[in-house]
């Protein structure tokens, strides 16, 4: 029983891994590129949604503000942030050298831009812990024994639909076609009259909005918010992006369901401590037997836009 | 001197070897995202040995070398295969994974750490980061320094010309880790103590900036970027007060003058990085620089013979 109640907790926290691994994987395999912001605007929208329900606006525009309206907030900031992001890593690093690394320079000033924000709220805010005024996390749902949080189901069933609109996006409407030819191959997406200026903001913003919900999530769930609660939560999603497979939606999907499993399976037969070695470890072992993970393209990685 | 100069000259040493240490990786060409792993490596094992067997400085600080060097080689093999954003990620999981591994290791500490009895003065990381820093000048400037250009630029012409691309990623790549290990190892023995959450992911990333931002293309990268990250918080440390009494003064805020937090540091450096990859992508000291730079009894040497043609 108490297996079975830890499997239902891995799969509650799998999908908020789930959330932030499908920001990964998105801008991954669209533009081939890893957002060490992510984990950030995660962490931004938990912050900004706290500060505006305990504090209100800035500069005392109003009190404070009901949690929904407050987090609502977090999700607009982080979308902003987002697309901040993308102007200063992404529009304008166009390489010149053609050399080894230079994939890389849009990933180093991801992590300038990780160091900005996170400092920042932590200059704001301090990097003490904060408790989220979120609704009562005591609303429990017990089925057949097994003891579910009603704000956890919620959020998983948000999750399952935002992941299957985003399936349905990419693969039949106009703008999906678009993030799709710029994947496979941008010159010729320009060619055939794709603005690729116009389109990638796209990605940042879908980006900025899947953090800032799970970011909301993770507040309503357990009712505290740091400046360090990304950190945790995306590297956990990168691992279960790459066991996933970078670039498949429904890879990252079973990847981070996969590492919230492991997770609680970890916790039930070795203890807290040894989680950190597991993940990782499944992570590694993905990347040395089956780099593509399991549900990933050979292509992705390999220096394309 | 002071303990404040002791300290900092430590550091700033030990950070100048540990920047060697990934540069390395990066001027081949592999972005070596797990440095702190490397690092914690070799400060383990030199505190292990002194702690547990009481063995003497020099082996201590070789052995802390030879443990990462020789881990860094073994894992060179299968990790060196991936390319891009995986070898960033596979050098990230390891990292984790070893940081993993330590805090779970009794015989190690675990999440106390460990103490370690040897100490050094500033001298013995200052005299290594002297040693480290003329062995990879050396390096750059011999065969080896040339095929791992090559090797950075391309690949495949490099392997064309008959290099071995692979052996000389994976020698630069166990070298590296061996140059991390030690200044792991000068660590544990300049700071009495070592314990696992100081080499972080943070750390790693850190490190791989100060490379990035120095720049990959010549020694005096590493070099340049590691002290300039290290003295500029230093530096900081007055102005900034100074600089936000004088901002909230103009702006007639009164009474809101605690000192600002040591976050303000890396806000700066996070905004140089955005700075740096946006208008100087190679990092702040490149090959023309350092050519332009050199001393003038280059340029008569050529100037004849610019004029004979």
């Amino acid at each position: 029983m108490l297996l079975l109640q830890q499997i239902a907790n891995g799969l509650m926290l799998g999908s908020v891994y789930v959330t932030v691994a499908v920001a990964f994987t998105l801008t991954i395999s669209i533009l081939n590129f890893l957002n060490f912001t992510i984990p950030t605007l995660f962490m931004l929208a938990g912050m900004v949604g706290w500060s505006l329900a305990f504090w209100g606006l800035p500069f005392g525009l109003s009190g404070p503000l009901p949690w929904p309206l407050a987090l609502a907030g977090g999700v607009v900031v982080a979308v902003i942030a987002s697309l901040i992001v993308e102007r200063f890593t992404f529009r304008y690093l166009k390489t010149r050298y053609g050399d080894s690394t230079e994939h890389a320079i849009p990933l180093v000033s991801s992590l300038g831009f990780l160091l900005i924000l996170e400092n920042l709220v932590r200059i704001e805010h301090g990097s003490d812990a904060q408790r989220f005024p979120g609704p009562s996390a005591d609303l429990t749902l017990s089925l057949a024994g097994i003891h579910l949080r009603l704000p956890q189901v919620v959020s998983l069933v948000v999750v399952v639909f935002l992941v299957l609109g985003l399936v349905w996006m990419m693969k039949s409407s106009r703008i999906g076609r678009m993030l799709r030819a710029i994947a496979e191959n941008p010159d010729a997406a320009g060619i055939l009259g794709i603005e690729t200026r116009r389109v990638v903001p796209i990605v940042f913003m879908l980006t900025g909005m899947l953090c800032g919900l799970a970011g909301a999530l993770f507040a309503v769930n357990y009712g505290e918010v740091s400046p360090q609660m990304g950190e945790d939560i995306g590297s956990k999603a990168i691992a279960g992006m790459v066991v996933g497979g970078l670039g498949s939606l429904w890879g990252a999907v079973a990847g981070g369901v996969i590492i919230g499993l492991i997770e609680m399976m970890t916790i039930h037969w070795a203890g807290a401590d040894t989680v950190q070695a597991t993940v990782w470890g499944a992570l590694l072992i993905t990347l040395l037997l089956r780099p593509q993970g399991l549900f990933g393209h050979h292509a992705i990685g390999k220096g394309k836009l | 001197m002071s303990g404040y100069w002791i300290g900092l000259i430590t550091i700033l040493s030990i950070n100048v070897i540990f920047a060697y240490g990934i540069f390395l990786a990066v001027a081949t060409g592999q972005l070596n995202l797990g440095g702190a792993g490397f690092q914690a490596l070799g400060a383990y094992a030199a505190a292990y040995l002194a702690m547990e067997m009481d063995q003497p400085l020099v082996v201590t600080i070789a052995a802390g070398m030879i443990v990462a060097g020789v881990i860094g080689f073994a894992i060179s093999f299968p990790i060196l295969r991936l390319k891009g954003v995986y070898l960033v990620l596979g050098t990230f999981a390891f990292a984790e994974v070893v940081a993993g591994l330590i805090l779970n290791s009794d015989a190690l500490g675990g999440a106390t750490g460990l103490p370690v009895p040897t100490f050094i003065d500033w001298d013995v990381p200052a005299i290594a980061a002297i040693v480290v820093a003329l062995l990879v000048f050396w390096l750059m400037s011999t065969r080896f320094g040339l095929v791992v250009r090559s090797v950075h630029d391309d690949e495949v012409v490099a392997d064309l010309m008959g290099v071995n691309v692979r052996m000389v990623r994976v020698c630069a790549f166990a070298l590296g880790a061996a140059l991390a290990g030690l200044s792991g190892a000068l660590y544990a023995h300049a700071f009495s103590f070592v314990e696992i959450q100081v080499f972080n992911a943070s750390l790693s990333i850190y490190v791989l900036l100060y490379v990035l931002l120095g720049g990959a293309q010549t020694a005096w990268g590493p070099l340049f970027g590691a002290a300039f990250f290290t003295l500029l918080p230093e530096a900081l440390r007055d102005t900034l007060p100074a600089l936000k009494e004088a901002v909230f003064g103009t702006l007639g805020i009164e009474g809101a003058s605690n000192p600002p937090d040591e976050s303000w540091r890396f806000v700066i450096l996070g905004v140089a990085t955005v700075l740096m990859m946006i208008f100087r992508p190679e990092g702040l000291i490149t090959r023309t620089l350092v050519e332009r730079l050199r001393p003038l009894n280059r340029a008569p040497r050529r100037a004849p013979a610019e004029a004979a043609e």
